[in-house]
């Protein structure tokens, strides 16, 4: 159940990616999904009754090993991240540039792209 | 308990990211991705994951900064005109069998709640888990593996943000080179 909701958001975004001729809404659909399927990864790492992976000074080495979430994929999601952001600049930059040109974010008006 | 708390923050992105994908003014559709994003960094705390709610909160008030940028100061007029509605129609057929093709997928994933590391004894979350405080000296597990263990690998990926952003800039420059 919890795995369809995360899909879900992730086909929302799909659909804006697919059907919307604004291309900020396109922009923004891959953004949907990339939120998505971050905490996606994220639900598969937790462990019930979870604590962060952090230790203090009074936790105990073998109650924290046998008790924290799954570090590894925070860790994939950490950087995953900030290549999002990347990416959105990217693709905005993009969009700046085709909006000064055709004048219109509508991406069937920029007939000239086709070859 | 937890799992009803998330469902209930995975619906509220449901439904902020309807909003933004469905609504004609553009300003109202970026802020709603600015709420899925809020929603999602409550989601990364109560899951157990600081650093990464952290800076998703910090990424997302950037990428807000820059989508509104984009679409501000441009008049903005709803793009109309009738969707054919057959091609809206087979779009949506083939997202739900997608849907039914990943659900089924994941019906071979570990359950919520119970992820492989427990399953598997030496597998290497453990062993960071176990071993990382004394190894690196960092007592935060996902600094330690960042920053220590899997260092090339953010190195590579360090070099596709800059390229990333290296290439914005080169888009976005007003003037080229002078003519000799």
């Amino acid at each position: 159940m919890i795995y369809a909701l995360a899909i879900t958001v992730f086909m929302v975004g799909l659909y804006a990616v697919c059907c919307k001729k604004n291309i900020i809404k396109i922009i923004q659909g891959v953004i949907i999904m990339e939120y998505a399927l971050n905490f996606f990864i994220i639900l598969l790492g937790y462990r019930k009754g979870g604590i962060a992976p952090i230790i203090n000074k009074i936790t105990d080495m073998h109650t924290f090993a046998a008790q924290s979430v799954d570090p590894l994929p925070q860790a994939i999601v950490f950087i995953s991240i900030l290549i999002g952001l990347g990416l959105l600049a990217l693709m905005v930059a993009l969009a700046i540039r085709l909006y000064e040109r055709y004048g219109t974010f509508d991406i069937t008006e920029m007939k000239k792209l086709k070859g | 308990m937890i799992s009803i708390t998330i469902e209930i923050f995975l619906i509220f992105m449901l439904i902020g990211a309807l909003i933004a994908v469905e609504i004609t003014d553009l300003l109202y559709s970026v802020i709603s991705i600015g709420a899925i994003g809020f929603f999602s960094s409550i989601g990364f705390l109560l899951l157990g994951a600081p650093d990464i709610a952290i800076i998703q909160m910090v990424v997302e008030t950037l990428s807000l900064i820059i989508l509104v940028r984009a679409t501000i100061r441009k008049d903005i007029h709803t793009i109309s005109g009738d969707r054919e509605f057959f091609g809206l129609l087979s779009t949506v057929a083939i997202l739900f069998f997608f849907f039914l093709y990943i659900f089924k997928a994941t019906q071979t994933y570990p359950v919520f709640g119970n992820p492989v590391m427990s399953r598997i004894s030496d597998s290497a979350s453990n062993i960071y888990l176990a071993k990382g405080l004394k190894q690196t000296g960092s007592p935060d597990i996902v600094s330690a593996i960042v920053f220590n263990y899997r260092f090339l690998d953010v190195l590579g990926a360090n070099a596709v943000i800059f390229a990333a952003f290296l290439g914005a800039l080169a888009i976005l420059r007003q003037k080229a080179k002078k003519k000799q």
